[in-house]
């Protein structure tokens, strides 16, 4: 192979003779006539198309945007680039196969989603869940609502500029992820609950690992505090910023954190209690302002609540079965049903056919991190439901976007955006 | 049950149907014409108080013969109770309610979700658009009982469609005008975005 040469002419445009770079008088030779007057934009609005994919919509949320210089004159939100019709597909599903599909809605609070679904359909069957899965399952909401909570607060972080809590936030979330791979072998799609009981009892060493969580995490939770709550920057972007009044909040139907910022003391957790919530000490978090930073507030000090909860579930934890003892409800362990005649029936009707509900219907709200998540199921006596609907927190929540928005800069805009705490998987299901 | 059926019983009349519990919550039948008026006292009587809403959809039920019925949760943040409210609607007739977003800014997506799952529309809705399928979808309404799981386009129609899609539909009417650039559109493709220009089914002519 012979060797090639390739000259190149490295013509620099802009250079004399002498080789020296070329002033240009810019625009001199060609300059508008300065006899003509300005042009004049006020009142002429611009229109700015937001997303679908940009990092600071979170996910795939299109928003076209009316701007009047910088000011926001209005928001037109686009939705639906997510859409996988999870309730459609679960009219098709026995109440066990949906729970995957729970997983994939919010993706950040997998193991709350489960619950929900599995407390409705629960409640349709009229199971009592035995005290052990009770607990384990406050467990896992609890650890839920940290993940959750962290990754809004590190994403809004970025979002406005400060990028050191984004690296403190996700390094508490990868914490808790470890401890969800321990438990039920995946990171993110979990699947943790059945209905009537639990996938698998958490394993050796997780009550130890979830300790040591629960006593370094506010160690964390103060540095955030430390290096936000009283930064200048930070209050200078959220203070007053996509402010709701109390009866704004309640007539936008926004739920959990959006809710409570804005001044109203509701949590599901207390006012309509599941999981023995009731016997928990632990405070709802309340805002006053209903702006970006007290929505902010009010999430930082939930991880603490959560943080408590935690302590609480773990030092009450009680032996016994995660299952209810009902052969129609839960699969048997694998090895009698390879041998057992009985337990292989029951093993064969179940994968099968599925586990029939009652006619009926049952809505079940509980607080997720996003807000009150709702699992509405109707069923007509088969082992599939007629409809499975889910209420979707940050759905509603974001409907609340464009009246936020107007009148503020566009800047504000990306902040309003992401103290909605949306996640796009539940937005559009 | 929740006294507030009676009580609604005793002001509508026979606008009120059947009230039943089911796991423990209650559900009234409320007659398509009082629905507004229903939720407007139920909002505003002081011993109701019903002043947040919950959720709003649909449900078809696998039994043709059944109606399709429109659910409304309704919540009293200050008493702590709550009550379904629904509405039957024939699948094969009619299926106009009346808006309650005057009422509660929040029903808004949640009326425009049900438009565009279940085909219902909601008379006085500020903008009945649909809203997670785009707004040339012409395969229908995706939780009616009668439209298949895969949906009613083959893969390739769904690609062929994909790919002959008008640009410009990404943008509404209204957004365009925002941009001052409705005018500068060639007369022919105006048109075309007046008329909605939604697809067709295959064979369908």
């Amino acid at each position: 192979m012979s060797k090639r040469t390739v000259e190149l002419e490295l013509a620099t445009p802009g250079l004399d003779d002498r080789g020296q770079p070329v002033r240009v008088p810019l625009g001199v030779a060609d300059a508008p006539d300065s006899t003509l007057p300005e042009p004049d934009l006020a009142g002429e609005h611009m229109l700015i198309n937001l997303g679908p994919q940009h990092p600071a919509t979170h996910g795939v949320l299109r928003l076209v945007v009316e701007l009047d210089g910088e000011t926001v004159v209005r928001v037109i939100p686009h939705l639906g680039y997510l859409h996988s019709g999870f309730e459609k597909l679960g009219e098709y599903r026995h109440y066990n196969q949906i729970i995957p599909l729970t997983d994939r809605t919010d993706y950040l609070s997998p193991m709350a989603n489960n619950v929900g679904f599995a407390l409705a359909a629960e409640k349709l069957m009229g199971i009592e869940i035995t005290p052990r899965c009770t607990v384990l399952r406050v467990i896992a909401c609890e650890m839920s609502r940290i993940i959750s909570h962290m990754v809004w607060l590190g994403t809004t972080s970025i979002d406005l500029g400060a990028f050191t809590p984004f690296l403190w936030a996700f390094q508490e979330r990868e914490r808790i992820y470890n401890l969800q791979e321990m438990w039920t072998g995946a990171r993110l799609t979990t699947s943790v609950t059945r209905v009537g009981g639990m996938m698998a009892d958490i394993p050796d060493g997780f009550v130890e690992g979830l300790r040591h969580f629960t006593r370094t995490f506010p160690k964390t939770l103060a540095e955030i505090d430390r290096v936000l709550t009283r930064n200048a920057v930070w209050i200078g972007r959220t203070q007053g910023v996509g402010a709701l009044t109390a009866a704004e909040a309640i007539n936008h139907s926004l739920s959990g954190p959006m809710l409570r910022a804005s001044g109203v003391p509701y949590d599901v957790r207390k006012d309509k209690p599941y999981l023995g919530y009731e016997t928990y000490d632990f405070d709802v978090v309340v805002g006053e302002h209903g702006d970006v930073y007290d929505r902010y507030l009010v999430r930082l000090e939930e991880c603490t609540q959560a943080n408590r909860i935690l302590e609480q579930a773990l030092d009450r934890l009680p032996e016994g079965p995660i299952n209810v003892a009902d052969p129609r409800l839960i699969l048997p362990p694998k090895s009698r049903a390879m041998n057992d005649m009985e337990a292989m029936i029951y093993h064969f009707k179940q994968v099968m056919e599925g586990v029939k509900a009652p006619v009926g219907e049952a809505y079940v709200g509980i607080e997720n991190p996003k807000g009150e998540l709702g699992n509405y199921l109707v069923s007509d006596g088969t082992a599939k439901p007629v409809r499975w609907r889910i209420r979707p927190p940050s759905f509603i929540n974001l409907s609340a976007l464009p009246k936020m928005a107007e009148g503020h800069l566009l800047s504000d805009l990306i902040a309003i955006n992401a103290s909605v705490d949306i996640v796009m998987g539940e937005v559009d299901r | 049950m929740n006294s507030t059926v009676d009580a609604l019983r005793a002001t509508f009349g026979n606008a009120i149907g059947r009230g039943l519990e089911s796991c423990g919550d209650t559900i009234v039948y409320v007659a398509r014409e009082s629905l507004l008026d229903a939720m407007t006292w139920l909002r505003d009587t002081p011993q109701q108080g019903y002043d947040y809403l919950v959720d709003v959809t649909a449900v078809e039920y696998r039994d043709r013969e059944r109606p399709l019925e429109l659910v409304y949760q309704l919540r009293s943040l200050p008493r702590g109770a709550e009550l379904r409210v629904k509405v039957e609607l024939d699948p094969r007739g009619d299926l106009t309610v009346d808006s309650i977003v005057p009422l509660w800014r929040g029903a808004d997506w949640l009326e425009r979700e049900t438009f565009d799952m279940f085909g219902v529309s909601f008379r006085g809705h500020p903008d009945l658009r649909r809203i997670l399928m785009w707004e040339t979808y012409a395969e229908g309404y995706p939780l009616r009982k009668d439209f298949p799981l895969r949906g009613r386009f083959s893969r390739a129609e769904q690609v062929r469609q994909a790919l002959a899609a008008n640009p410009e539909a990404h943008y509404s009417m209204e957004e365009l005008s925002i941009a001052a650039a409705y005018d500068e559109l060639p007369a022919d493709m105006r048109e075309r975005l007046r008329r909605g220009e939604r697809g067709k089914l295959p064979h369908s002519e």
